[in-house]
């Protein structure tokens, strides 16, 4: 048993791509949990996680995580043959994998509508991603990161795909760190969250700290002073009204006219990512 | 053990699992010893996460209704049935203080009215 508090960790992590910079990262990935990454698209995420393996080098800084060897991946390019059946796949992955448990294996594909025989290039998008995280999962790593797992599959696909990563959650110590951009996936089954915006990480933490250091803020286009209007992020204006997010600490600042209540997730991201404010 | 939950608006869903179970112990339905799903199961059956069900047996812990062995799990304590009764009394005492408070200085409800409804409530 590994007693460190974070499976993975970064100091000053950077990454150049042309004119884009990733970092520099100090990024925590608390062992046990679940950690969801989340931030438009082009903000750094995917760029992040293949710096993490090692898939592209760092151009500076300090990683520490388990042996690749160890750690469960799924990325958009599958490492598996389109002419292969479903059972081949299993039968590559079984030989490369030390500790590969096939007993939970076909367990995990009777449970999601995987039979052996089907080929893998005529699964569906949904059937396909969850080959390729149940392949992931079937030497139980410690540590599981996906990329995009739930992207471009329909609300079905992605309850069940959500509900194939918490059978890898069930383990003792096991710990799961996927990107998105669909911040439902995250609503009651994510436990951290890493908000990454133009290369920067913006917030990073328990997703229920998020939401209770952020507010949601409605109210009359009367209610705004030169004073409070700074601190409103995402500031959207109607013709009588106005929304955005604050923090929960400025909720002073505010007259008694306006309507502050919890944020979702969703809200949080999409107003952080505005412009700060936009006159008409 | 049975404990179900829903997104319901201003009622956080490790509140709702800290009040099932809490019932279920005071009723006697889980005795004392009596295992408890692991943190990582209960969180995979409701589709919670696992913050969610710390924080439920942590308060569960804290109320002395459950124990939290590390390595072996969470098991449902014994309960002492006088402090069973103060919790109890004194969790009916910060609902009805609400209740007064928010009622009393606007002036329209008098206490006998109040009496009369808390008293239909415990027949129904």
């Amino acid at each position: 048993m590994n007693t460190t508090e974070h499976v993975v960790e970064t100091v000053g992590l950077v990454k150049r791509r042309g004119d884009f910079t990733l970092g520099p990262l100090d990024l925590r990935v608390p062992r046990g949990f679940v950690t969801g990454m989340v931030g438009a698209n082009g903000s750094g995420k995917t760029t992040t996680l293949r710096t993490l393996l090692g898939l592209v080098r760092a151009d500076a800084g300090r990683i520490a995580m388990p042996p690749i060897g160890e750690v469960g991946v799924v990325f958009d390019q599958p490492f598996v043959l389109p002419y292969w059946r479903v059972r081949d796949a299993a039968a590559a992955y079984a030989a490369s994998r030390p500790g590969w448990d096939q007993d939970w294996f076909d367990r995990l594909c009777r449970r999601f509508r995987l039979g052996a025989n089907e080929r893998v290039n005529k699964l569906s998008r949904g059937q396909g991603n969850k080959l390729m995280t149940a392949l992931a999962m079937g030497n139980h790593p410690d540590l599981l990161i996906l990329d995009e797992p739930t992207s471009g599959l329909d609300p079905a696909a992605r309850a069940d795909l959500v509900d194939l990563l918490r059978e890898h959650m069930r383990r003792q110590e096991a710990s799961l760190l996927f990107s998105t951009h669909i911040t439902s996936d995250l609503e009651h089954f994510a436990d951290y969250l890493v908000f990454v915006d133009g290369g920067q990480v913006v917030y990073s933490g328990a997703v229920d700290e998020l939401i209770e250091e952020f507010a949601y803020i409605q109210g009359a286009l009367t209610d705004l002073t030169a004073e409070n209007k700074p601190l409103i992020r995402g500031l959207r204006r109607g013709q009588h009204n106005f929304d955005g997010i604050i923090r929960t600490a400025d909720t002073a600042g505010f007259g008694p006219g306006v309507q502050i209540e919890t944020p979702t997730i969703e809200r949080v991201v999409v107003h952080h990512v505005r412009p700060r404010d936009e006159e008409p | 053990m049975h404990v179900i939950v829903s997104p319901v608006p201003g009622v956080p869903l490790y509140e709702q699992i800290v009040e099932q179970i809490r019932q279920q112990i005071m009723a006697g339905e889980l005795a004392a010893g009596t295992p408890l799903p692991s943190l990582r199961a209960l969180a995979g059956e409701l589709r919670v996460s696992l913050i969610t069900t710390t924080r439920a047996y942590n308060d569960l812990a804290a109320e002395g209704l459950i124990v939290n062995v590390p390595g072996k799990g969470s098991f449902v304590a014994q309960i002492d049935p006088e402090e069973a009764r103060r919790h109890c009394l004194d969790r009916a005492r910060a609902e009805f203080r609400q209740i007064v408070e928010r009622t009393r200085h606007i002036g329209l409800v008098s206490l006998e009215e109040l009496t009369v409804m808390l008293a239909q409530e415990w027949e129904r």
